[in-house]
């Protein structure tokens, strides 16, 4: 029994061990690669930089034409932000009238922000006003060079409607120029000197290959179906997030240092114990996050320091009780039982009280607020298990070894 | 221990405290945050310090009322703040402005938000109502696993520690946002956390008593627990002071709260809900046999 024990207190150390070291420098092992979290965790705007924009759409409709005007933006935001190849990019319908955008890791926020909230409403009309196609009509706009033009073009192909209209116009206004027109702006005004049959055009103009490709993207996109307003922007620069990352990470070995240290001195034998539930509870909840997928953000991280202080509490409950237990003369065995079971309707009250805060925060809260809510939700619901089962199965591990009579070790 | 005798020092204390921060808050008013009146922030690398007159012979352009500051350990990040909620193009234009100014390599600002007023109402309203649905959420809880009267003690010790917290974003100035509202449910959950335990001692002890002498449960179940109480605010603060000390400013302006909050919390669960609990349990016996 004794060795038994032993043995499998060593083991457990052991694998608590490798997947500390795991989670801090991850693992490769022949085929499999286990990255250290840092890496595997998605991590928040405000850490990995970029920039999120509420928008508002400038509309009265409601019910069913409301639904059909967002889903259509959100279709050509998704168009949009898919041709900025970004990796990760996130839109959303908020509440009604509102669609969030979020790119990680965007180089140049106010650029990616232009590009997005543009109407890139294209129309080719005449002298008269008379509308030729729009950017409905075009099947593929690409940006290339072409002879003659010494800038970079947008080339245009257009759908047979397009094409039919095209050829009409232009063969009724040869000597005029064709206006083309982007949001209310002239970018063009090229004069037609023949028909042109084939559904072919280009526009030129002061472009860059940059520039040029651009709205080609913008083009293909399509137009957004309606006014847009920003009503909430954020943008931040990695560097920014990336320091806020490694000082909070200091910070957290710093605290965590010191609580562990904290209970091994006032706790002894059962803080020993609580401290590896403890480094058991800060691989789950990481893990639990990498594995749900979700957003660690700078008040998520708030939130995990914080839930290592408030993880502790569940322990100390229980090894208060156990002080009290021994006290009146118990053995250790039986304080332990009876400690765990005394203590265990404060730590689920007070816990599922705590709990209600963090589901009311998720449920009202947006962007960073629900990375900390999820966080603490998890916290807490890790936290209940391993200072009450994992503690438990410890310290009856321990006992079991027998190697002290001394009830001084367990906090009498 | 007597501490529920001296139950007016204890009231007396927290109420010092609040009217300080009640008063201070009249005087300066209290800064709301960006995304609570509707506004715009930049932040700026300069790479050098610069004279604030100087930096507002740009903004002054744009909104003479706008907040300027210099973060950062060589004060050379610019931080403007405005009420108006500057759209992109003129976040941009603002920015052309200093790169031209002062020669920047940069192509953007190290931070910019932008909040429309209506969000900022919205987010206000939520905040408020957050707080409101958790408070009665958890007095249903109480109710039901505990008695009102415990809830209400409880409920009496959270609004305690939300004025308290309020009392010290006002003395020290801190901006009240978004963050203000997670770090206020934190505290939230904290305080309650730290009364339920000490009320379940509470309800663990009244089966023994005598001669309804509430007075004598509780001050029995304090010494009891409050080796505990005062463990758990110890582990709980060291992480958060580390994180106060190492942080940046957006952790910071989190953390101070917390601080505060995590103090007043393990306070009011001894000096504020358990005295209000004894009040409350004492008129209802007085009731029941005269």
């Amino acid at each position: 029994m004794k060795v038994k024990n032993a043995i499998l207190f060593l083991v457990i150390i052991a694998i608590v061990g490798l997947a500390a070291f795991t989670a801090f420098e991850g693992l490769r092992v022949g085929e499999l690669t286990i990255r250290p979290i840092r890496d595997a965790i998605k991590q928040g705007l405000d850490i990995k930089g970029g920039v999120y924009v509420v928008y508002e759409a400038d509309t009265d409709a409601s019910g069913q034409e409301l639904d059909q005007i967002i889903n259509q933006t959100i279709e050509v935001f998704r168009r949009r932000v898919d041709a900025m190849g970004l990796t990760e990019p996130y839109v959303v319908r908020e509440g009604d009238k509102r669609i969030r955008v979020e790119l990680p890791g965007v180089e140049n926020a106010q650029e990616a922000l232009d590009m997005i909230g543009r109407t890139a409403q294209l129309q080719f009309i005449t002298t008269e006003g008379e509308v030729v196609v729009t950017g409905s009509n075009v099947r593929k706009a690409e940006a290339t060079f072409i002879s003659g033009e010494a800038n970079p073009v947008v080339e245009l192909e257009f759908d047979s409607e397009g094409t039919r209209n095209f050829a009409e116009a232009t063969g009724k206004h040869i000597g005029e120029p064709i206006f083309i027109i982007l949001d209310d702006e002239i970018i063009s005004s090229p004069m037609v000197r023949n028909m042109i049959p084939n559904g072919q055009g280009f526009i030129s103009g002061d472009f860059t290959v940059e520039s040029a490709s651009q709205l080609a993207a913008l083009i293909r996109g399509g137009a957004l179906p309606v006014n847009l307003n920003e009503v909430e922007t954020s943008t931040i620069t990695a560097t920014l997030g990336v320091n806020a990352l490694d000082r909070s990470i200091a910070a957290a070995k710093i605290g965590l240092f010191l609580v562990l240290l904290f209970m091994l001195v006032y706790y002894r034998i059962p803080g020993l114990v609580a401290n590896i539930a403890l480094t058991i509870y800060i691989i789950l909840v990481l893990t639990i996050l990498v594995l749900l997928n979700a957003t660690l953000t700078l008040p998520g991280i708030a939130a995990l320091i914080l839930s290592i202080g408030m993880a502790v509490d569940a322990n100390v409950i229980i090894f208060e009780r156990l002080k009290e237990e021994l006290r009146v003369g118990k053995t250790v065995r039986s304080a332990i039982d009876s400690g765990f079971k005394r203590a265990i309707r404060a730590i689920l009250d007070s816990n599922i009280t705590t709990l209600i805060a963090g589901v009311v925060l998720y449920q009202f809260g947006t962007g960073p607020i629900r990375g900390f809510a999820i966080t603490l939700i998890i916290g807490i619901l890790v936290s209940m298990f391993t200072a009450i089962v994992i503690t438990k199965f410890l310290l009856k591990l321990i006992v079991g070894m027998n190697i002290t009579k001394n009830n001084k070790l367990f906090g009498a | 221990m007597k501490i529920i005798e001296k139950k007016k020092i204890w009231f007396t204390i927290s109420s010092v405290i609040i009217a300080l921060g009640l008063l201070l808050a009249m005087i300066n008013g209290i800064n709301l945050g960006i995304d609570f009146t509707g506004g715009a922030l930049m932040e700026i690398e300069l790479h050098q310090q610069v004279e604030v007159s100087e930096i507002r012979e740009i903004t002054n352009q744009y909104d003479p009322n706008a907040s300027i500051n210099l973060l950062g350990p060589e004060r050379t990040i610019l931080q403007i703040r405005s009420t108006d909620d500057f759209d992109s193009s003129t976040r941009g234009e603002i920015f052309q402005q200093f790169k031209e100014k002062y020669n920047l390599e940069e192509n953007e600002p190290l931070r910019a938000q932008q909040f429309g007023p209506a969000i900022g109402r919205e987010i206000q309203n939520r905040a408020f109502l957050s707080m409101i649905i958790s408070a009665i959420g958890m007095l249903i809880y109480i109710s039901y696993r505990f008695e009102f009267r415990f809830g209400i003690a409880a409920i009496v010790a959270l609004i305690h520690d939300i004025l308290i917290v309020l009392a010290v974003y006002s003395i020290f100035r801190i901006p009240v946002n978004s963050p203000f509202v997670a770090a206020m449910l934190t505290i939230l959950g904290y305080s309650i956390n730290d009364t339920i335990v000490l009320f379940d001692r509470i309800r663990e002890n009244v089966k023994f008593i005598k001669k309804s002498n509430y007075e004598q449960v509780a001050n029995d179940s304090i010494s009891q627990t409050i080796t505990r109480s005062i463990n758990t605010s110890l582990t709980t603060l060291i992480t958060i002071i580390a994180l106060y000390i190492l942080g940046v400013e957006q952790i910071q302006v989190f953390a101070l709260p917390l601080i505060a909050g995590v103090i007043s919390g393990t306070y009011s669960s001894i000096f504020i809900a358990t005295p209000v609990w004894v009040m409350l349990k004492e008129k209802q016996h007085k009731k029941f046999y005269h």
